[in-house]
């Protein structure tokens, strides 16, 4: 049971960072539907930067395999963001078409340059970047010691604890500086922000990039510690990325939400592997038939059943949102809206 | 300003115009629509750049790109449409864009803001959320908001429109204080009561062209409107007494819950009648949009409300409550509504005028195909009887200055030849001269034996226009008063005091 606890924390640590960025983007007013292609490009990125380092040198340092890896995968994901701002603020395309046309793009250039790895390296999972990837997944030496609690909350590599700082941060930003208040206006009303004198398109454009970027960092996070530095194609991180967007919505677009949201997310997505083991525990501690409760007997079709529940959770939260009617709540008036100064 | 000059595509909205700001001065700005009184100030608050001309402040030549230069050359403007931030609290709006040392205290600018408020006398709560605000709040953040960055400049764009009188009143006194105060003061008002009540001069534009600027002492409306129009206009409105009274909707008990459950139309009851009109007066939001779509079968109505249609001379009559608005046009019933948010329910914005005028009339005839022929007759009709501006019949509806909007919606409505002509706000920012062919064209309706219900927010106006005036206060009707005996702080007084008792005619 402690090991569903540990999954919902990775699994959720990679919808956290997509939806942090998400909500950074969507706060401008850009509803960025790109996010699991984002993360594509930042997973990738972060992979075949570390590798190319790795197999240029004979003695890698892993502080440098870090910081190349994580600076890759910050800026492949930026540029993602950069392409759709360019599109939908400048030439004001469609927000949602170019998002899921990123989405589209970022996993066919993530998959393709990862069978390209997969080729150069010998062979598929044969793409080895050992240090860089140790270095993702260094813990804490007390992690391990400190019983349940320690392995579940401490023993974690320091991308779990960098994700909750950054909400947190985000937090205070949206709410504690001029910046962030200026941010929040620019998406709820850009015509109000700029007769203010603020610089809508600046805003907008940064807050996508960089949003891309912190979304970027769940496909790197997931790349590195779970699947250990390799590349899979079975569109794990596109699932995620999914769920990112989704835990958006649920976290009603406060970043402290996401962080708690996340991990549920995350327990709920593998809870279908844990079924099993609770009917055998309830059957133990109710003093049940062994074929009772044949209902969590999972079988591979009812499995996919319980792959929803993120989902429901997030409709639950949507129908909860909608009946409390709190303007607060809602998300920002102007998402996914274009914005044109002279338009009369 | 000198010899300003800004062209939106061929489109020249303002030509060399030459304008003189004082300080410790109230200027009015006087024009039609489309005159480009806006566009003007819009140049002077950044959010329009010129193409020609130059702007001095303080006799210093200035360019002012963005309203970030504006307002640090003391120039703010509060617009027509409030910009505000809802989500945001009065502070929080009041701080957008600012760039003041330190971190961000809003306790510190709460208390600047408290004491800008006492300093000219307006009540405001820093604290409070703009979407839990009335008009009137809103457009208070707005004035505090320009002058706590310490603007000496200050537009205000057709303020009054959206005021009660006492509103208003408070208004002109917060004004009076800033001009004391040694401010420059620009109003743009479609209201010549109110020019000659506040102002010391007004500046007038014709088509985009300074016309020319009198002290408001030595004028009167009638010489201002001859020169906003460019001719001699008659400022009154030709009011015959009704004939051929005839009932034609009796509405009993009608009760309609809004959105949040709560009752926007309280056990109203009154009658329509065929030749005259109606006017409905009340503070906005006390039920006027909800009576309309009521009677247009749009809202849903709590049981025991009663519409009923008389449609002939005699007493025969038909419920309207239930049915759809469909079957109440197939009933026989003419109801036309002119909704007051013309593109948003009134017409389709970007189709032409001819296939606007099919949305009443696609359903006719029996062949497969829709008759395009007789819609685009009326539309030429349309633009022929009531002088709409448009390059022609196929140019999108949006494309059209807001007058020329509201003219096709109303000829639509007239042309469709109704038994009851409803109308609501049906001038709303429409400069005299096209309001007054509106006021016409009603009068007009009336004498042909039309019901016309006019839901309007100029109080001068309803007092001229209608016959009798029902007033609406939180959901109820507060009063019907005889639109030629009362007086105009009688039906204030109603608008906004609810009586202990019920008062039907």
């Amino acid at each position: 049971m402690i090991n569903l606890f540990i999954s919902a924390i990775v699994f959720g640590t990679v919808i956290l960072y997509g939806a942090l960025g998400e909500i950074l983007t969507e706060k401008s007013g850009n509803l960025n539907l790109g996010v699991p292609g984002v993360m594509y490009l930042g997973g990738i990125a972060g992979l075949a930067s570390a590798f190319a380092y790795e197999i240029s040198t004979p003695n890698p340092i892993p502080a440098v395999c870090l910081l190349i890896s994580f600076v890759c995968a910050f800026l492949a994901a930026a540029l993602g963001g950069l392409i759709y701002s360019f599109l939908t603020i400048t030439l004001r395309a469609n927000q949602n078409v170019t998002g899921l046309t990123l989405t589209i793009f970022g996993g066919g250039v993530a998959n393709f340059f990862g069978g390209a790895l997969n080729t150069l390296a010998g062979g598929v999972g044969q793409i080895s970047v050992a240090t860089t990837s140790a270095a993702y997944r260094a813990s804490l030496p007390l992690g391990s010691k400190l019983g349940w609690f320690g392995q579940i909350f401490l023993n974690h590599g320091f991308m779990v604890y960098l994700a909750i700082v950054l909400a947190i941060l985000m937090h205070f930003f949206f709410n504690k500086t001029r910046m962030g208040l200026n941010l929040r206006a620019v998406g709820e009303n850009p015509a109000t922000a700029d007769a203010a004198g603020i610089n809508v398109t600046r805003y907008k454009y940064l807050a996508t990039c960089i949003g891309a970027g912190i979304s970027g960092l769940g496909g790197l996070y997931y790349t590195m510690d779970y699947i250990k530095g390799t590349w899979a194609s079975e569109g794990t991180i596109e699932a995620l990325g999914w769920l990112a967007v989704a835990l958006v919505i649920f976290a009603v677009w406060r970043s402290l939400n996401a962080i708690w949201g996340s991990y549920l997310f995350g327990f709920l997505t593998w809870l279908y592997l844990y079924v099993p083991q609770i009917r055998a525990w309830l059957i133990g501690a109710l003093h049940l038939d062994q074929d009772a409760l044949q209902i969590l007997n999972l079988t591979r079709s009812s499995q996919e059943l319980f792959k929803m529940l993120p989902y429901l959770a997030t409709i639950l939260v949507l129908i909860l949102v909608s009946m409390r009617k709190k303007r607060e709540n809602q998300p920002p008036a102007s998402l996914g809206l274009p914005y044109f100064r002279e338009e009369r | 300003m000198r010899g300003v000059t800004k062209t939106f595509g061929a489109v020249v909205a303002n030509n060399k115009v030459d304008l003189d700001i004082r300080r410790g001065e109230i200027l009015s700005l006087l024009g039609e629509n489309g005159s480009g009184k806006t566009t003007l100030m819009n140049m002077l608050s950044g959010i329009y750049f010129p193409d020609a001309g130059e702007i001095l402040v303080n006799g210093k030549p200035v360019t002012i790109r963005s309203p970030k230069d504006a307002f640090d050359l003391g120039i703010g403007m509060i617009h027509q449409h409030f910009k505000l931030v809802d989500v945001l609290t009065a502070t929080e709006n009041i701080l957008l864009g600012l760039h003041e040392k330190g971190t961000l205290n809003l306790k510190a600018a709460a208390e600047k803001i408290t004491e800008i408020c006492r300093k000219y006398g307006f009540v405001v709560d820093p604290n409070k959320k703009i979407y839990d605000m009335s008009v009137s709040e809103k457009q208070t953040v707005e004035i505090v908001k320009v002058l706590y960055r310490g603007a000496n400049i200050l537009i205000l764009d057709e303020p009054t429109a959206v005021l009660t009188p006492q509103e208003t009143r408070k208004l002109f006194d917060v004004m009076r204080n800033m001009k004391a105060d040694g401010k420059a003061i620009v109003i743009i008002t479609h209201k010549l009561h109110e020019v000659m009540e506040i102002s010391d001069r007004v500046a007038v534009l014709r088509k985009g062209e300074y016309i020319g600027d009198v002290p408001t002492s030595e004028t009167n409306p009638q010489k201002l409107t001859d020169m906003m129009v460019g001719r001699a206009v008659s400022l009154n409105i030709d009011r015959p007494d009704p004939v051929n009274r005839v009932k034609r909707l009796e509405i009993h008990n009608l009760s309609v819950r809004n959105v949040y459950g709560l009752r926007a139309l309280d056990s109203v009851s009154f009658d329509v009648y065929g030749g005259e009109i109606l006017g409905i007066a009340g503070i906005s939001g006390c039920g006027q949009k909800e009576l309309l779509e009521a009677i247009a079968g749009l809202q849903i109505t709590e049981s025991g409300s009663s519409i009923r249609f008389y449609p002939g001379e005699t007493s025969e009559s038909k419920e309207l409550v239930g049915l759809s608005p469909l079957d109440i046009k197939k009933a026989g019933v003419g109801l036309s509504f002119v909704p007051e948010d013309r593109l948003g329910m009134g017409l389709v914005g970007a189709m032409d005028m001819t296939d606007n005028m099919m949305l009443r009339s696609y359903r006719n005839g029996r062949s497969a195909f829709a008759d395009r022929k007789n819609p685009k007759k009326l539309a030429e009709q349309v633009i022929e009887q009531l002088e709409v501006v448009t390059p022609g019949v196929s140019t999108p509806v949006r494309r059209l200055s807001g007058g020329n909007v509201q003219k096709v919606l109303v000829g639509r409505e007239i042309a469709a030849s109704p038994k009851v002509l409803m109308t609501a706000y049906a001038v709303r920012g429409l400069d005299i001269n096209t309001s007054y062919t509106i006021y016409n064209l009603l009068t007009e309706q009336k004498m042909q034996g039309v019901a016309v219900v006019y839901v309007g927010e100029d109080l001068d106006v309803l007092l001229e226009l209608c016959d009798r005036i029902l007033v609406l206060c939180s959901g109820k009707v507060n009063g019907i008063v005889d639109a030629r005996t009362t007086t105009k702080e009688e039906v204030g007084l109603l608008m906004t005091n609810l009586r202990k008792e019920e008062i039907h005619e």
